[in-house]
């Protein structure tokens, strides 16, 4: 038994996990210390202020709110948990996103933009076809392809720059960012989708449900009933799964990483450098955009269409859940929940308690600190083994899968 | 002409600044991704600083009075106070990159999440609110150096160089230009920038010939630090009214922007910000240009979207960027972790 524990335990894949997990940890109690820190200087919160901040931040999922007494109760709240699988199906999206461009060797900061072109594509086809005419299930799968289409589009336009021009892909993907985030309010602007039936609403684009488009609740409405999750979560997932295989199954897959560890080494070996370095930059774009179709043909949620000054959170925050999940498509699933829970934990805290949201926020950034040293830390782990022959092999086959180029001279 | 110039300058000084600080960190090795991150928390201490000082009977008597010597100087040190927190902050990268050899892009990322994040969550508590803005008055009325400050009449006739860049600027925007003029001084002249410039290209060289390239590494990021948070303070003084709100409209990814754009050399970078401050000008006030002056505003006139001009900065830096990337060269070790062990 012990024997077997130690087996997994000396697997790279578990220490990568492990890693993850002591990031998580450490980005919890930094964010403890932040409240607990803020709450003896400030008068204002009490003791018992702090207290209930400290156990909103680890367990607030399960926070019920509080009773007559002013004490926070807790148990099974099945609208917390909904909301939260709600939140996570665009973040696994962007993750994914993010995780593909990586495993190409490219730091995808464009998700925002590809999410944006997602989010625009998505709504005018799912607002633009009559539904008298269409049926309304039909629509809905047009409106998704047709927003991962274009999400694939904006996405191939940094990555044609870097393969043919050789401009820096961040570079290009900021600029892109932008340019979608203007273009996005442009065409709104002049489209006739803006809401102008509800006089609270000015400023916001139809719900999908005005057309009778929405995506399919597939029972999930009956396990956590009042929340707002549907079937894009199990979309997502399926996607994620199909990621996993496409990159560690497929020849396609190969290619990519390939061109990730050494683009010359990879031309050399035959493989179309330039080709496939557009195709991640397409397929991570598709993916950041879909994860938009999904959330917004959700059917209750309504885009603020003058979004010309900022950039959607979700698209960044796809890159600390790919970061967590040390881009693994099947570890994003988790990361990107984990990263919609403390959402919740955070709506929790600025609802219950004198704190506000932005702590998990301070979190999350404390987390994605430590993970880029999370190799460090794995070292840790494995210096703690007793550090042998073996594991002096190990290290550097640990650096190549995480960071090509770079790594490897730890060892 | 005037309003243009003034303009232009409010959008393309911070831009310079913060460019030539991802030049000293990238200079000596180390990609500064966190420019962003930096400008936002350094505009949210420079901010702070000024909020918390106006407490004091001093500044406030000397803006009742029009004392302007004493408001500048407050400037002045909210500047400094902004360069030195930008500067512990960046110390952050500094660790994870230098000490611990972690992925720089990824802790760089980090800063930026970290920055607008931290920046909010106290800005909640101390005002309640999202913005924090100068406990009483505004950045016009406080710092802006006008004809009365010299005890000059409204109307009275300084010509087009007085007008243009004596009346309606900040001090800040010169103290910028001067600083960035040194510290390329500095870079290009002087042996510390020598030393620091070989660590981004050769760094196993430069230590073999006595130079210690983390230590040079570390003197690479801070200034970077400096530069960027007294860059933040800049931008929300000049363009966003003294206010902190955790967000620089992108300035921080701009500045990078402009920065590879100008090849990492520190005069490229002051025309590739000049001319990026006169697209961003051109979308922000384009109906309310007046080029030669004959009351014609002739951008509002041809008819054009204004989401087009919004659109102008980031197209011009693509289109300007897919001319000039074949000649583009990036510091050689920039990037990679310096091992004292490697081949």
């Amino acid at each position: 038994m012990k024997e077997t524990l130690l087996t997994i335990y000396e697997k790279d894949a578990t220490k990568k996990v492990l890693a993850s997990l002591i990031s998580i940890l450490v980005g919890l109690f930094v964010g403890t210390i932040v409240v607990v820190v803020v709450g003896l200087t400030k008068d204002t919160i009490t003791g018992k202020g702090i207290w209930d901040g400290v156990r909103l931040i680890f367990a607030g999922i399960l926070s019920t709110g509080r009773d007559a007494a002013g004490n926070l109760t807790w148990g099974y709240n099945a609208q917390s948990l909904g909301n939260m699988l709600f939140r996570a199906t665009p973040l696994v999206m962007t993750g994914l996103s993010v995780a593909v461009a990586y495993k190409t060797g490219l730091f995808n900061i464009g998700a925002p933009g590809q999410y944006l072109m997602g989010t625009m594509a998505s709504l005018m086809i799912a607002l633009g076809i009559p539904s008298e005419t269409v049926p309304a299930g039909l629509i809905w799968v047009l409106a998704f392809l047709g927003g991962c289409l274009a999400g694939a589009l904006w996405g191939c336009i940094p990555g044609a720059l870097k393969a043919f021009l050789n401009i820096n892909e961040v570079l290009a993907c900021i600029m892109t960012n932008w340019l979608a985030a203007n273009l996005v309010t442009w065409a709104f602007d002049i489209s006739n989708f803006k809401n102008v039936v509800e006089n609270t609403k000015a400023g916001y684009i139809y719900k999908t449900t005005f057309n009778g488009v929405a995506t399919p609740k597939l029972g999930l409405d009956k396990i956590f009933p009042g929340s707002q999750v549907n079937g894009g979560i199990l979309i997502a997932i399926v996607i994620a799964i199909a990621m996993y295989i496409l990159i560690n199954k497929t020849t396609l897959g190969y290619q990519l990483k390939a061109c990730g560890s050494n683009r010359h080494a990879a031309r050399y070996a035959g493989i179309n450098d330039k080709r496939n370095i557009v195709l991640s930059m397409a397929i991570a774009g598709a993916l950041s955009a879909g994860g938009a179709a999904l959330y917004w043909l959700s059917g209750n949620t309504e885009f603020y269409w003058s979004t010309y000054q900022s950039l959607p959170a979700t698209g960044f925050n796809g890159i600390p859940v790919a970061l967590l999940a040390v881009s693994n498509p099947i570890g994003v699933i988790f990361t990107a929940i984990f990263m919609a829970m403390l959402d919740i934990v955070g709506q929790q805290l600025t609802g219950y308690t004198a704190y506000n949201e932005y702590i998990t926020d301070v979190i999350i950034a404390v987390i994605v600190y430590l993970s880029a040293f999370s190799l460090v830390i794995r070292m840790m782990l494995t210096g703690k083994q007793k550090a042998g022959a073996v594991n002096a092999n190990a290290e550097p086959k640990d650096d190549q899968s995480d960071k090509p180029q770079k790594g490897g001279q730890e060892a | 002409m005037t309003f243009l110039i003034q303009q232009t300058l409010l959008y393309a000084v911070p831009l310079m600044i913060v460019a030539l600080a991802g030049v000293f960190a990238e200079r000596s090795g180390i990609i500064n991704l966190a420019l962003e991150g930096i400008m936002i928390f350094g505009a949210f201490i420079g901010v702070l600083f000024v909020h918390s000082m106006q407490e004091f009977s001093v500044f406030t008597n000397a803006a009742r009075s029009g004392d302007w010597l004493t408001l500048q100087g407050l400037e002045l040190m909210a500047m400094a106070a902004a360069a030195l927190m930008g500067a512990v902050f960046s110390l952050l990268l500094s660790f994870a990159s230098i000490n611990l050899r972690a992925d720089q892009t990824i802790g760089g990322t980090a800063l930026n999440l970290m920055a607008p994040a931290l920046v909010l969550f106290l800005i909640r508590i101390l005002v309640n609110q999202n913005t924090l803005m100068m406990s009483t008055g505004d950045a016009a009325s406080w710092f802006m150096i006008k004809k009365s400050t010299f005890g000059l009449k409204k109307s009275a006739d300084i010509g087009f160089l007085g007008e243009t860049f004596l009346n309606k600027v900040y001090l800040a925007t010169y103290v910028c230009i001067l600083i960035f003029i040194i510290l390329s001084i500095v870079l290009y002249k002087t042996r510390f920038g020598l030393r620091l410039r070989s660590c981004g290209e050769n760094p196993q060289a430069a230590d073999s010939l006595g130079i210690n390239v983390y230590k040079m590494r570390y003197a690479g990021t801070t200034i970077s630090g400096a530069l960027a948070g007294m860059g933040g303070f800049v931008y929300a003084l000049t363009t966003a009214n003294c206010t902190a709100n955790g967000d620089v409209a992108g300035f921080g990814f701009l500045a990078l922007a402009v920065m590879i754009f100008g090849n990492w050399k520190p005069l490229n970078i002051a025309g590739a910000s000049l001319l990026f401050g006169l697209f961003k000008c051109i979308a922000a006030a384009y109906s309310s240009i007046d080029i030669n002056g004959d009351g014609v505003y002739l951008l509002a006139e041809l008819g054009i979207s204004s989401h087009l001009y919004r659109m102008l900065p980031y197209l011009v830096t693509l289109a300007v960027l897919a001319f000039t990337s074949k000649k583009s060269r990036a510091p050689k070790a920039e990037g990679i972790p310096y091992d004292k062990g490697s081949r």
